[in-house]
């Protein structure tokens, strides 16, 4: 639209020129100047019009008016006012049809410059407006150049001072050098001169010197004398010997021996040096390749693994290994070789330290593993379990001791036999109150035991090594085993105790002699398939037994007892001492421990030993205790 | 009569802490007997007090004896008892003494009247006067041998040497006077001099056994100041005068191992000393640092050097009248000397350097911070501890056995540090004992202690040999 308006209005506007020039060259007529305005300001006020109008045409001038107009308007291109004339003559009529038509045809061109005015109006504001802003722009663009060109000139004002000042320093800069050089050439000439001086100086002291020694040596000085009594032999014995070329040599030799033992000296160390250090090179690669081969492996299945390229290297190495007696031999040789290796063992190393600080860091991370987390949690179970049965033993003893005491109550009236009662009772009171603390320990024992394993487990489940875990179970096992078997053997031994009466005791020391050793046996091969599973320890422990069996002639449950416990203990023992060096702590305590079940297990068995005597025909209750021949 | 007053004193011994601790010292006398070191108990008990003339009191080589001057008397006495063996008058007070390396004649110098004088400790009755006369006498000292005496004669026109075994005399022309000129090796075999012949310096190389000239080399000095020979007598070291740094190293053969300069222009070297390996050889220099430099052979690699910052710690002072060693933190401010710049001898720079016999510690001491000791570990090659007394150190002295040095500072007080702790000490005794020089017993069991007229002796008593009671200086860092 916009583009068609343009396009179009200038067309209009030229053409309403053109009209207008036309019109007032063509006519002179006395508003023609006035319509002449109207067109040209083209501000049609319809009032103006109307009055115009009415002025225009008046009764007189219709003719005139007629005629003008229709001049006008054929001039303008519309078709006449009058009706096509028959003959030159004849008076033209006024056609009223194209009158209308060119009115109309007037109004809507009227109406239709009217818009067009409009439109150019609007367009005229718009670029009014257009114009304005382009010229603040302008304005302001013109206010940053200046701005900008004033900076500008201050700016290369300040570079002008800065290269000035610059100028005027380097000029100082180099007078100061020039100074200095001065300076240091006049000290350089002083001092020349004052050497010279000195010299001379010099020269005529050294001359004086020579002068006055002259005239002390000359004077025949008495006094310059050395009084001695008598004179002294040599330090070293010997008579001075005369100057001569030989000692002269001999001296030099000297000299040359001192200064030779001397190098020799200090060869001898840096050699000792280089050994010590070649040896501590060696024993560094031989380690380090110990310890990275078995690690071979596992890079090398990370194909990507930039170590990949490295262990090849090391491979060599380990074949250079074999070679190491070469390098007794040759250090030059071998000392490039020797070097590089360990570089590259070195580098091969400290990739991996780098890549197993990354996976504990990861595993830091990550936290505990669910394994690790079931783990404990087996063990917490176990010793649960273990606390109970422990629990069980004690019922029972409590039992035992119940029914001991109503079997005492039921006194006797004889006296030897309350004789022999008080005898069994203070044995079995004493013996009771040993196994009390045989228990005691025992638990205590177990309690120890169950921390330092939960401890153990922790650190275990922290380094992932749960294979390790397994003997341990083993060992827990074991002792529950024996724990069970223990118990049912008490049952058993408070069972003879009730049952069995004193006549019967006789045969059944020997019975239970033999079935203890037997029962020992069994045990032994019980225990045997089972600590299998620990390697190394299996083969050693039935020489324990049989050990134990012949020096500890004590009852089977607490030499048996103390068998199982050291093989439990030992079973740990190796597992930690398996696991980390610090888990060494907890051992020691633990056999620490057995130490002293031993001391006390054994204890009893001397004592009860000793009163065996008495006690062998009191009851059956302690028959297992008399063993002793 | 021996030991009469057996004062007897105790300290605690502070622990040294590591670095920059430093201390200032003290004792309260009281009558409880020891300062104890980690593992041991040691009692310091201190002899009578002796007269004394110009600080002359010296042990013999051996340990036995201790000579001792008044006025123109000398005085032998036993270590031990300190009974008075042999008693020598000499012709003029004497203002030098020397024991012959075999500890079997002694010499008293008067340069006064230019003579000197030998006396024998086997044979009362013998005696051997040497006189010099119009020529002067401003030096006098043995030969390693014992049966020679190197004498200087005035303006250092010659060096005498009489023999005591022959009537023979031999001179030495020339001679250079300087800081030290003279220097023997440790075996006794061979002497080295600084001679100044045309205008340049020299140093000629003696057989000690029969005096012949074994070298004889100019060195590449302006002014030699002085010579040193390193403990193993195969290295020789030369430095210039102070005007020129410059450190010179010869081989017994005369060839110039290395050359040393740290800086040009201002003063130089003012102290050396070889560390007792042979190895290092300590440079302290006017601009307070100490250079401590592998003397190796070739010239190129020797720089193993290493410049000691200037201070970095001390200690505050204590009251006058009871006396402590404080440990202070790091950063101590010491009292500071400022220099007379208009002066000759500026009291600046390291003026005295001193090696421990174990090769563990160096004591030095800045004449520009004349209170305080420094005390390097030079295993570590760091500042172990600084000592700041209170008053100018005069002297210090290590212990011939241990690391152990003692220090004197013209006061009342003895001052001990080893690497386990420091421990200040009261000398006992009516009026005041101004400690102006100490020297050592080689057995670091007792150590004298000289004021301006007497001198007493100090007895160390260790329950244990200190080696082990002082514990290595490792242990404490």
């Amino acid at each position: 639209m916009g583009e068609w308006m343009t396009v179009t209005d200038p067309d209009l506007s030229s053409e309403n020129k053109n009209i207008c020039q036309y019109t007032s060259e063509t006519k002179m007529s006395p508003s023609s100047l006035y319509s002449q305005q109207v067109l040209c300001s083209s501000i049609p006020l319809s009032k103006n019009v109307h009055s115009f109008f009415s002025a225009f045409c008046t009764e007189e001038n219709i003719e005139q008016s007629i005629s003008y107009l229709d001049q006008e308007l054929t001039t303008f291109g519309f078709p006449s006012l009058y009706e096509e004339s028959k003959g030159k003559d004849t008076k033209r009529e006024l056609n009223i049809v194209a009158v209308l038509n060119c009115m109309n045809e007037l109004l809507v061109l009227q109406r239709k410059n009217l818009l067009a005015q409009e439109n150019v109006e609007t367009q005229n504001l718009k670029l009014g407006s257009d114009m304005d802003h382009l010229q603040n722009c302008y304005a302001k663009l013109k206010e940053q150049l200046e701005t900008s060109r004033r900076e500008m000139i201050g700016l290369q004002e300040r570079d002008r001072q800065l290269q000035c000042k610059n100028r005027n320093l380097h000029q100082l800069l180099k007078n100061e050098k020039d100074e200095v050089q001065k300076l240091q050439n006049i000290i350089a000439s002083r001092a020349t001169q004052y050497n010279h001086d000195m010299k001379r100086k010099e020269r005529e002291y050294n001359k004086l010197k020579e002068r006055l020694h002259q005239l002390v040596m000359n004077k025949k000085d008495k006094k310059i004398a050395m009084e001695v009594l008598n004179y002294v032999g040599r330090a070293d014995g010997k008579r001075g010997s005369w100057r001569t070329g030989k000692t002269e040599a001999r001296n030099e030799d000297e000299m040359y021996k001192i200064l030779l033992n001397d190098y020799e000296y200090r060869q001898k160390q840096i050699l000792m040096e280089n050994a010590e250090l070649k040896k501590v090179l060696q024993q560094m690669k031989k380690e380090m390749i110990s310890l990275l081969s078995p690690q071979k492996q596992k890079p090398r299945e990370r194909a990507d693994d930039s170590t990949g390229t490295v262990i090849s290297d090391a491979e060599e190495d380990a074949g250079e290994l074999s070679r190491e007696s070469m390098w007794d031999l040759s250090c030059e040789t071998v000392r490039e070789q020797l070097t590089n290796s360990i570089r590259k063992q070195w580098r091969i190393l400290k990739s991996h330290v780098e890549k197993l600080d990354n996976q504990v860091s990861k595993v830091h991370l990550e936290g505990f593993n669910d394994e690790d987390v079931i783990s404990r949690q087996d063990h917490e179970q176990e010793t649960e379990k273990l606390e109970l049965e422990i629990q069980q033993c004690k019922e029972m003893i409590k039992t035992q001791q119940q029914l001991l005491q109503q079997q005492l109550a039921t006194a006797c009236d004889d006296d030897t036999t309350s004789l022999l009662r008080d005898c069994y009772l203070l044995e079995e009171k004493e013996r009771l109150k040993e196994e009390w603390s045989l228990f005691k320990e025992q638990k205590k024992n177990f309690e120890k035991e169950r921390r330092s394993f939960t401890e153990a487990a922790i650190r275990l489940g922290l380094e992932k090594t749960i294979s390790i875990h397994y003997p341990l179970w083993v060992g827990f096992l074991l002792r529950k085993a024996f724990e069970e078997e223990r118990a049912s053997w008490l049952k058993q031994q408070f069972l003879n105790m009730t049952t069995f009466d004193h006549q019967n005791s006789e045969n059944m020391k020997l019975f239970s002699a033999f079935s203890g050793s037997s029962d020992r046996d069994s045990l032994t091969v019980h225990s045997r398939p089972r600590q299998k599973k620990p390697h190394g320890v299996s083969n050693g422990s039935p020489v324990r037994t049989s050990k134990l069996t012949k020096s500890l002639p004590a009852s089977p449950s607490t030499s048996d007892f103390c068998q199982t416990r050291s093989c439990a203990s030992e079973h740990s023992s190796i597992n930690v001492l398996n696991i980390t060096p610090e888990e060494t702590k907890p051992n020691p305590v633990g056999r620490e421990g057995t130490n002293q079940k031993w001391s006390r297990a054994s204890r009893p068995a001397s004592q009860e030993g000793c009163y065996s005597g008495r006690s062998s025909t009191c009851t059956n209750s302690h028959v297992e205790k008399d063993d002793l021949p | 009569m021996p030991r009469g007053t057996r004062a007897l004193i105790g300290c605690a011994m502070l622990p040294s802490s590591s670095l920059p601790a430093a201390e200032v010292a003290v004792a309260p006398v009281v009558p409880a007997l020891t300062f104890a070191g980690p593992g041991s108990a040691a009692a310091m008990n201190f002899s009578e007090v002796f007269k004394l003339s110009s600080l002359l009191c010296k042990f013999s080589p051996d340990g036995k004896y201790l000579a001792s001057c008044v006025q123109y008397r000398l005085v032998i006495r036993d270590v031990n008892t300190l009974q008075i063996l042999q008693l020598y008058t000499c012709l003029d007070q004497i203002q030098h003494i020397e024991w012959s390396a075999d500890s079997l004649f002694i010499l008293c110098a008067m340069y006064k009247r230019g003579l000197v004088q030998v006396w024998s400790l086997e044979q009362p009755e013998w005696h051997c006067r040497i006189d010099e006369g119009s020529a002067g006498l401003v030096a006098s000292c043995w030969s390693p041998d014992g049966r020679h005496i190197l004498n200087t004669t005035e303006f250092h026109l010659r060096i005498t040497v009489w023999s005591l075994c022959t009537k023979s005399v031999s001179y030495i022309k020339y001679p250079k006077a300087c800081q030290q000129g003279i220097t023997f090796t440790r075996d006794g075999r061979y002497m080295a001099l600084a001679e100044r012949r045309d205008c340049k310096d020299h140093v000629s190389v003696f057989v000690c056994s029969d005096w012949q000239l074994l070298r004889h080399f100019d060195t590449e000095t302006q002014d030699l100041a002085g010579i040193e020979w390193a403990p193993n007598g195969c290295v020789l070291a030369v430095w210039d005068t102070c005007l020129e740094y410059k450190v010179l190293l010869y081989s017994l053969d005369g060839r110039l191992l290395s050359a040393y300069c740290a800086y040009e222009w201002s003063l130089g070297v003012k102290s050396v000393a070889w560390s007792p390996s042979s190895q290092f050889l300590a440079v302290g220099s006017y601009d307070g640092k100490v250079v401590y430099k592998e003397a190796e052979k070739n010239p190129r690699l020797a720089l193993g050097r290493l410049a000691f910052p200037p201070p970095r710690a001390a200690a505050g002072p204590a009251s006058t009248t009871e006396s402590k060693y404080e440990i202070a933190s790091a950063p101590v401010s010491l009292q500071t000397l400022k220099p007379i710049a208009d002066r000759a001898n500026p009291k600046i720079g390291i003026g005295a350097l001193a090696f421990s016999p174990d090769n563990y510690f160096l004591a030095t001491r800045n004449d520009s911070v004349p209170n305080a000791v420094w005390i390097w570990d030079v295993q570590k090659l760091r500042l172990f501890v600084v000592l700041e007394q209170l008053s100018p150190v005069r002297s210090f002295q290590w212990d011939p056995q241990q690391p152990r040095l003692a220090i004197c500072t013209g006061g009342g007080k003895v001052y001990l540090w080893s690497p386990a702790g420091c421990v200040s000490v009261q000398v006992p005794g009516e009026g005041d004992f101004q400690v102006l020089s100490l020297c050592w017993h080689f057995s670091g069991d007792s150590l004298a202690l000289l004021s301006k007229d007497h001198f007493c002796l100090c007895f160390l008593e260790t329950e244990e040999r200190v080696g082990t009671a002082f514990g290595r200086p490792g242990d404490h860092t």
